[in-house]
């Protein structure tokens, strides 16, 4: 990949690598919650596409955006499944990291430290668009979904998840996850920027989207791992928007 | 092997299946069948050339099939084949009793109509269940065959594990299933520790004929050396598995075959009537021996390479299949997921569900030997009062005959019958 970077730089990246696919590390509460994201994900995903998962290479064909890929927890399943994956960014210093990791593990994916907003502009488009725990963070969630919209191919898919705006919310993702548990660094969180999903919905109609489906992401604190639920959207929740055919 | 192009996985990672098994035995065997069947690229490789395998005459080796390892053997396809060639224990009785005094009169009985899922198990013989597993992974081409070769190491990386064969040649996995025994060097490679100890006895095994028939019904009488278990194969033959101190063991199993039937008479009693050895006689020293972790990074340990426990209530094959059955779930899943199957946290997954279950299994054998291998006549008076009010309460009996059956626990979804 990159051969005229320092050699020191790449110590740095490869142990930030390390840090980010560590399951017990900083990002435990990512992996924790990353099976029952893939499940959600990869489910859907063959649904609109008429995938068998149980085949080999059931993604063959589909050109998948990963929002925030951060050290790469969604978009290297992608490419395990055969896509064709664009990892995207904001945050310069993850995109070396991520791409060592995908090196070590046999994978090619196209990392780029660019925006939503910044791969419309460019025209990108792709089949579907995986938009997870980002809209909590961006400063205009309308804009930022309406961009997401020009990145999907007519037929194309999004999945967005957040984190509901509840009392709920405020003491599970505020409380306990940056206070109590310290998962997070304090501060990762702004309970005002948290969305309803009827808010969701409402954005993702208004971006030109046709939101199908609505679930939640529960943490279940006695088999301490999370499960994805029909009914529970107290916390952490997630969508599947269609972008009209034509 | 199929050479679909897959685009995004990099040059050279090509010829990387997804699991290598190293043991061909029935484990192992049964494994790369489900794997297979759920869409994943096995390799297995067999220290046994396949003729060998596929060779052996009936030498008197068979096993109890609770009614979960059934199911399982029928989901992975090869249950249809062999149904014919087992016998189902329609009744387990369990006695205590001393040698020459016949049973005492608490007998503890189970039926299989109590339960509504049919025989409490099946008897199959070794030879026709290897056999049936062997036919099955030729006619799967998803699985690789190397047989007749010994593993010479194994290394793992972030992406992959590389093993070398006795051949000098490597074969490459994203993970390793060391299927290889009790004392499986796959795990000592990886670094696992294990722990156990000699139970100081040893079973002796063998195949009998008989002039009775024995109806389906399944014996356990717990002697003062040891358990002996009369288990029915087809026909009028019955499997015995009878333990004895380690010096008596070897005493009788230096005994000419007259002599041998003449030790065995007694204690099986009279009602099969007149009965003769069916196949060679062997001995197994018992041993616990349960592996510190059941996974590291790449690898995972299934069987008797993760836990062998006393087979007093012939649950080894049973537990193996289930492990069988909990590793295929969590790899096809992890692998449907685009999850890398290798990596530690997946395989944690597997050691969570299964570890749990074994050492609870190792310890309740453990202690139900030690007590049923004593004389001491108040803890016989104990035992066959224990086993009247068993018998009495038929609540705490079906608990018993739906455990022994494999019903109970958190079951794969395999044991129920169910595709992954």
């Amino acid at each position: 990949m990159q051969t005229t970077i320092d050699p020191a730089e790449v110590a740095k990246f490869e142990a930030m690598a390390a840090e980010w696919w560590d399951p017990n590390g900083k990002f435990k509460p990512l992996h924790m919650l990353n099976p029952c994201r893939l499940d959600y994900i990869t489910a859907q995903v063959a649904a609109e596409f008429g995938r068998d998962l149980a085949g080999p290479s059931p993604f063959d064909g589909l050109r998948i955006l990963d929002i925030g890929c951060g050290g790469g927890l969604l978009s290297e399943p992608m490419a395990r499944l055969g896509a064709e994956v664009v990892g995207a960014d904001a945050a310069e210093r993850n995109i070396p990291v991520a791409r060592i990791h995908a090196r070590q593990s046999g994978l090619q994916i196209d990392y780029r430290h660019t925006t939503a907003e910044a791969l419309a502009a460019a025209g990108e488009q792709f089949d579907a668009v995986l938009n997870m725990e980002v809209v909590e963070h961006v400063a205009d969630p309308q804009a930022y979904l309406t961009a997401c919209r020009q990145l999907m191919k007519p037929g194309g898919l999004m999945v967005c998840s957040t984190l509901n705006r509840n009392p709920k919310s405020y003491v599970m993702a505020i409380i306990g996850a940056e206070h109590v548990m310290r998962w997070l660094p304090k501060g990762t969180h702004d309970w005002s920027k948290f969305i309803t999903p009827d808010e969701l919905f409402a954005m993702l109609e208004t971006a030109g989207l046709d939101p199908v489906d609505r679930k939640g992401f529960v943490f279940n604190p006695l088999g301490w791992s999370w499960s994805i639920s029909d009914r529970d959207l107290s916390v952490n929740y997630v969508t599947t928007s269609l972008k009209p055919a034509a | 092997m199929d050479n679909a192009p897959v685009r995004f996985i990099l040059r050279g990672m090509e010829d990387i299946r997804d699991v290598l098994i190293i043991g061909g035995g029935l484990n192992g065997s049964a494994l790369a069948l489900a794997l297979a069947q759920a869409g994943l690229s096995v390799a297995i490789v067999d220290r046994l050339a396949n003729d060998i395998r596929a060779d052996a005459a009936f030498d008197g080796r068979s096993y109890a099939l609770a009614h979960a390892s059934k199911r399982l053997l029928d989901a992975i396809g090869i249950w249809r084949g062999l149904a014919d060639r087992t016998q189902p224990i329609l009744q387990i009785k369990v006695t205590d009793g001393r040698a020459g005094e016949g049973p005492s009169p608490f007998v503890l009985e189970f039926d299989h109509a109590e339960i509504e899922e049919g025989p409490m198990g099946f008897m199959v013989e070794d030879r026709h269940l290897r056999r049936a597993l062997m036919a099955a992974m030729a006619d799967t081409p998803a699985i690789e065959q190397f047989s007749g070769l010994d593993v010479a190491g194994h290394a793992v990386d972030a992406a992959e594990a590389a093993v070398t064969l006795g051949d000098g040649s490597t074969v490459r996995a994203r993970m390793l299933v060391g299927a290889d025994g009790q004392h499986s060097p796959t795990a000592r490679r990886a670094g696992i520790g294990r722990m156990g100890w000699a139970y100081g006895q040893t079973a002796l095994v063998c195949a009998i004929d008989h002039s009775r028939p024995h109806n389906g019904c399944a014996h356990q009488f717990f002697m003062p050396p040891g358990p002996l278990a009369i288990l029915p194969l087809p026909e009028n033959r019955s499997s015995i598995v009878w333990t004895e101190a380690d010096a008596e063991a070897a005493r009788i199993q230096a005994l000419d075959d007259a002599g041998y039937l003449d030790a065995l008479r007694p204690r099986v009693g009279e009602f099969l009537g007149q009965i003769g050895l069916a196949g060679i006689r062997m001995t197994y020293p018992l041993t616990l021996s349960l592996a510190h972790r059941f996974a590291a990074p790449r690898v995972a340990l299934l069987g008797d390479a993760a836990h062998r426990v006393h087979p007093i209530a012939g649950q080894g094959l049973n537990a193996g299949l289930k492990d069988v059955g909990a590793l295929a779930e969590v790899l096809a899943i992890a692998h449907r997921r685009g999850e890398d199957i290798g990596r530690l946290d997946v395989l944690e997954r597997y050691q969570r569900w299964r570890r749990f279950d074994t050492a609870a299994l190792a310890l309740a054998t453990d202690g139900f030997n030690r007590l049923f291998s004593n004389d001491n006549a108040l803890l016989r008076l104990g035992r066959d009062l224990g086993m009247g009010v068993v018998n009495s309460l038929p609540g705490l009996r079906r608990g018993l005959i739906r455990e022994a059956a494999g019903l109970t626990g958190d079951l794969p979804r395999l044991l129920q019958g169910r595709p992954i």
